[in-house]
């Protein structure tokens, strides 16, 4: 391994990068190359984008919920159960 | 996006809602929580309507054990400890062996196409051929819907568990540890998911926003 960091490299690194999961030698090598590689600072930017828009999406479109089901469910207990 | 409601004192809230009845809070806190309840129930059996199983005795245990939530932790910590659980439970029983702790083949190896690298007899092996073109800023649509529906369709895409741990983290706002617990994943493992989940999603906005040219530099 050389000293600097490849933008192949980096890409592969922006999670750890992002969980603080670098060794401080590591992270330092990612902040060099970033801060002379305009390509490596907007694919960053874009792992940002990409967590902040997934952080946007409404849950319930992502899985299907038996909803039906479930509130069949509450019903059944609300019913059933005596008050607390 | 954590739980609805946030703090335990809204948490205290919602819970006296639900004893009183209120089916309204129910059906919230189930949309809410689905998608994140669905895939950690189905991380740990066998089939989808195993995990639906799952959810339904989560909540149902939830509602007849309400009055031992004692609020020392968040509704949302208690509701999924005890999804955990069950799941858990009802995995050894369908006796899964999926092993959750090894990585699969398909979760190694590059995820942006090494294509788009230099070759290693380059003056600059491995860097950039062309850089990523850029985005448009938040108030020009990354953020907005279409941008929503394409990251959708891409975590609906995912390998399961690369599914589960975006859904968890990055749409639910579950921390690494939490995840980590109810996913049976070790730290590192977790952060291989996470890292190829994220990129996975990325390169569908990168396509999304390619399409919508006027943004992209072109190569």
């Amino acid at each position: 391994m050389t000293d600097s960091l490849t933008c192949a490299e980096l890409v592969e690194l922006v999670t750890d990068y992002l969980e603080g999961a670098l060794e401080p030698a590591a992270r330092r090598r990612f902040d060099e190359h970033l801060a002379v590689c305009l390509g490596c600072e907007d694919y960053l930017d874009q792992i940002r984008a990409t967590i902040a828009t997934a952080g946007r999406v409404t849950p319930d479109d992502l899985d299907p919920v038996a909803r039906d089901r479930l509130l069949a469910t509450f019903r059944d207990w609300a019913g059933s159960d005596p008050k607390v | 996006m954590d739980a609805a409601p946030s703090g335990l004192t809204a948490d205290t809230t919602t819970v006296a809602a639900l004893a009183a009845r209120d089916e309204a809070t129910f059906a919230r806190l189930v949309d809410h929580w689905a998608s994140a309840m669905f895939r950690v129930a189905r991380s740990h059996v066998s089939t989808d309507a195993s995990a639906e199983e799952v959810v339904q005795d989560t909540w149902l245990a939830v509602l007849r054990g309400l009055d031992r939530f004692e609020g020392r932790s968040s509704l949302r910590t208690w509701v999924f400890r005890i999804l955990v659980n069950t799941a858990k439970t009802r995995g050894v029983r369908e006796r899964r062996t999926v092993p959750m702790s090894a990585l699969a083949p398909a979760e190694t190896g590059p995820t942006v196409d090494p294509d788009r690298f230099r070759d290693a007899d380059d003056a600059y092996p491995g860097g950039w051929k062309v850089f990523p073109a850029p985005w448009p800023s938040p108030d020009h649509g990354v953020l907005g819907r279409d941008a929503r529906t394409v990251v959708v369709e891409a975590i609906r895409e995912l390998p399961d568990r690369q599914r589960a741990v975006v859904t968890l983290r990055d749409v639910h706002g579950f921390g690494a540890d939490e995840v980590c617990t109810m996913l049976d994943l070790s730290p590192g493992n977790q952060r291989v998911l996470l890292h190829r989940g994220r990129a996975a999603v990325r390169a569908r906005l990168e396509r999304h926003f390619g399409a919508t040219a006027r943004w992209g530099a072109t190569p």
